[in-house]
C-alpha cells in the first residue's frame, strides 16, 4: 500500500521536510508553554506576577485549602451532571438522526447553533433568564407569577447553559457511530423476541461503545474546564476551577498556583482521553475476535441487497 | 448511506420527539435574540418593530468595526498558515516513515483535547516569559495552534482513503515527484483542504477564551467586543449583532454543507 521501494534516507528527508514545520510549530507554541506551566507549578511566586527560580511545593500546598476544595468538588459534580444530561439527551437524538432520511438538514440544524459564537449564545440565555428577561416577562404577562423569578446566577442556570452549549459535542460523535451501526441487527433481535428497548440496550449499545465514550469525554473535558459560562450566568457560589485559574493569573497574579490548578485540569483531561482511547482499542480487538461471526451475520442480514 | 429507510410505522417515536425538542431547545435562544433585535424598546417588552438597533450597529459602532477587521485578519492569516502546515504534515506523516513521526502525531492531538483555558493560560505565560508583546501576532499564533490539529486530522483522513496507485500511474507516465504532488495528490485532497480551511476560519472567528488571554490593547477581536458589551449589561445592539452573526454562521454552514458529515465526524 505504502511506498516500499524508497530508500530509508530519502524517506527520512522527505518526511522531515513535510512534517517538521508543523512539528516545530507545536513544539514552540504548545509543548514548551505546557512545560513552562509544569515547571512554574513547582516554583515560588514572584512579587508582581512571574516566578522566582526556586523549587518549592508551595503552590500545591496552597491548593489544599477548604475553599479551593469546595470549588473542585463543585466543578466535579456540575460537570458530571451536565455531561450525563448531554449524553442522555444525545443518545435518542443521535439515533433519530442516523435513522432519518434528512441527515444533511438535521446536521445543518444541529451545527448552526453549535457554530454560532459562544458568547452570543450565553448572552441569549442571559436575556431569556434574567429577572427582567424574556421568560419572566412572559410569565408575568400570562399571569402565572406576580414578579420576576430568580432564574439566573445560580448553579441551575450554569448547568442549563452548559448543557445547551455542549450538547452538540455529545450528539455529533453519537450520530456518527450510530450511523455506522447496522440497523438490521436490531430487527434480528426483535425477530428473536427482544423488545425494542432490549434490542437497543443489548445489541446497539455494545456496538456504539466508542461513540458513547467519545461523547462522554468530549463533553466532559470542555465542561470541566469551563470558564465563560460560570462567569456570566453563575452566581457567587458557582465558581468553577477554570475561573480560579483565570483569577490567579489576572487578578491575584499567582502564576505558580494557576499553573498547579492547570496541572490538575490537564491531568484529568489526559486520564479521560486515555480511558477513551483504551475503550476504543478494546472494542477494536473485541471486534477482531468476532470478525467471522460478524461477517456471517452481515452476509445473512444483507442477503439479497446490493452494497456499494 | 441511507440503507435503513425502510421503517413502516409513521407515529412519532421517542427518539424523533427528542430530536424535535432538542432542535427547538437549540434554536429558541437564537429566535429570542433575533426577535428582540427588531424591537424599538430597550428591554424585553415588545413595543413595535424597528430597525434602530441595526442602524446603531452599522453607523454608530466604530470599535465594533475595528474588532471585526481584527477578527477577519486573524481568521484568514491563521487559517492559511494552519491549512498549509497541517496539510503538508499530513502528507509527510501518511507517506513516510521517519524519526519523530510518533512525536508529531501525538502532539498534534493534544491541543484538541485539552480545555481551552489551559491552552490560553500556557500561551499567556509563555509569551510573557519570552517577552513577546501581546497583540495581533500572539492571537495569530494561538489561533494557528488550535486550528492545526483539525487540518491535520481532516487531511490525514482523506489521504488514508487515497488510492496510492494513481501516483504510481502518474510517475509511470513521466511525472516527477513534485508534479505528481501538485497535479495528482493536491487536487485529490482538495475537498479536505478546503473544508478544513473553512473549519479553521469558523473556529477562529468564534474563539473567545484563548483570544481573551493572548490579546493586547487594540487587538480585540469580535468575540472580545461582544464580551465587553455583555459585561456592561443587556443591550439591544447585541441582539442586532447576534442576528447578523447567526446569519453569518448559517452562510458558512451552508457553504460547508457537503462537508457537514466530515465535520461532524471530527468534531
Amino acid at each position: 500500500m505504502k511506498k516500499a521501494m524508497r530508500p530509508a534516507k530519502r524517506e527520512q528527508l522527505l518526511g522531515t521536510l513535510y512534517s517538521f514545520p508543523m512539528g516545530i510549530w507545536f513544539t514552540v507554541f504548545f509543548t514548551v508553554p505546557l512545560a513552562i506551566i509544569i515547571l512554574y507549578s513547582f516554583m515560588k511566586r514572584g512579587l508582581y506576577g512571574g516566578v522566582e527560580k526556586a523549587f518549592t511545593l508551595e503552590a500545591y500546598r496552597q491548593m489544599i485549602n477548604p475553599s479551593f476544595a469546595k470549588v473542585l468538588v463543585r466543578t466535579l459534580w456540575i460537570s458530571m451532571l451536565s455531561t450525563i444530561l448531554c449524553v442522555l439527551i444525545a443518545i435518542p437524538v443521535g439515533y433519530a438522526m442516523a435513522k432519518s432520511r434528512h441527515q444533511t438538514l438535521l446536521l445543518f440544524l444541529i451545527i448552526i447553533p453549535f457554530w454560532t459564537n459562544s458568547l452570543i449564545r450565553i448572552y441569549a440565555w442571559i436575556s431569556i433568564l434574567s429577572t427582567e428577561g424574556f421568560l419572566n416577562s412572559l410569565l408575568i404577562r400570562l399571569g402565572i407569577v406576580k414578579e420576576g423569578l430568580h432564574l439566573i446566577y445560580n448553579n441551575g442556570s450554569v448547568i442549563l447553559v452548559l448543557v445547551y452549549m455542549y450538547l452538540p459535542f455529545a450528539i455529533l460523535p453519537l450520530f456518527t457511530t450510530i450511523d455506522k451501526f447496522d440497523f438490521f441487527l436490531l430487527d434480528a433481535a426483535r425477530d428473536l423476541g427482544a423488545t425494542k428497548l432490549e434490542s437497543i440496550v443489548k445489541v446497539m449499545f455494545p456496538n456504539i461503545k466508542s461513540g458513547l465514550s467519545t461523547a462522554f469525554i468530549f463533553t466532559f473535558i470542555p465542561i470541566f474546564g469551563a470558564y465563560t459560562v460560570p462567569l456570566l450566568v453563575g452566581g457567587k457560589d458557582s465558581t468553577m476551577i477554570g475561573n480560579i485559574i483565570v483569577d490567579q493569573v489576572s487578578k491575584t497574579r499567582n502564576w505558580p498556583l494557576a499553573s498547579a490548578f492547570s496541572m490538575i485540569l490537564t491531568l484529568v483531561s489526559l486520564i479521560g482521553v486515555f480511558w477513551m482511547l483504551a475503550s476504543a482499542q478494546k472494542e477494536a480487538t473485541g471486534k477482531k475476535q468476532n470478525t467471522l461471526q460478524a461477517y456471517e451475520q452481515k452476509v445473512k442480514a444483507h442477503h439479497g441487497r446490493s452494497r456499494r | 448511506m441511507n440503507h435503513h429507510t425502510y421503517s413502516k410505522k409513521k407515529r412519532p417515536s421517542f427518539s424523533n420527539t427528542m430530536l424535535i425538542l432538542t432542535i427547538l431547545f437549540l434554536f429558541v435562544p437564537l429566535f429570542v435574540v433575533t426577535f428582540f433585535s427588531f424591537n424599538s424598546a430597550k428591554g424585553m417588552q415588545w413595543e413595535h418593530a424597528s430597525l434602530i438597533w441595526y442602524k446603531t450597529l452599522i453607523f454608530d459602532s466604530p470599535s465594533l468595526w475595528l474588532a471585526f477587521r481584527n477578527s477577519i485578519i486573524i481568521a484568514l492569516t491563521s487559517s492559511v498558515t494552519a491549512t498549509v502546515l497541517g496539510s503538508l504534515a499530513a502528507i509527510g506523516i501518511t507517506w513516510y516513515r521517519f524519526k519523530g513521526r510518533s512525536y508529531i502525531t501525538t502532539i498534534s492531538y493534544l491541543p484538541m483535547v485539552l480545555p481551552e483555558v489551559i491552552i490560553g493560560i500556557s500561551m499567556l505565560i509563555f509569551f510573557s516569559s519570552v517577552k513577546i508583546r501581546l497583540g495581533m501576532f500572539t492571537i495569530f499564533v494561538a489561533h494557528t495552534t488550535f486550528n492545526l490539529p483539525f487540518v491535520f486530522m481532516m487531511v490525514q483522513a482523506r489521504l488514508d482513503e487515497f488510492d496510492y496507485s494513481t501516483i504510481e500511474a502518474a510517475r509511470d507516465l513521466g511525472a516527477n515527484e513534485r508534479q505528481a504532488l501538485v497535479k495528482v495528490v493536491i487536487p485529490a485532497i482538495m475537498p479536505a483542504i478546503l473544508s478544513s480551511f473553512l473549519m479553521c476560519t469558523t473556529m477562529s472567528l468564534e474563539d473567545f477564551v484563548i483570544t481573551f488571554f493572548v490579546s493586547g490593547p487594540g487587538s480585540g477581536t469580535l468575540p472580545l467586543y461582544v464580551y465587553s458589551m455583555i459585561r456592561y449589561g443587556v443591550s439591544p445592539v447585541i441582539n442586532a449583532l447576534s442576528f447578523v452573526m447567526i446569519l453569518g454562521t448559517m452562510l458558512i454552514a451552508f457553504t460547508f454543507r457537503r462537508f457537514l458529515k466530515t465535520a461532524a465526524a471530527s468534531a
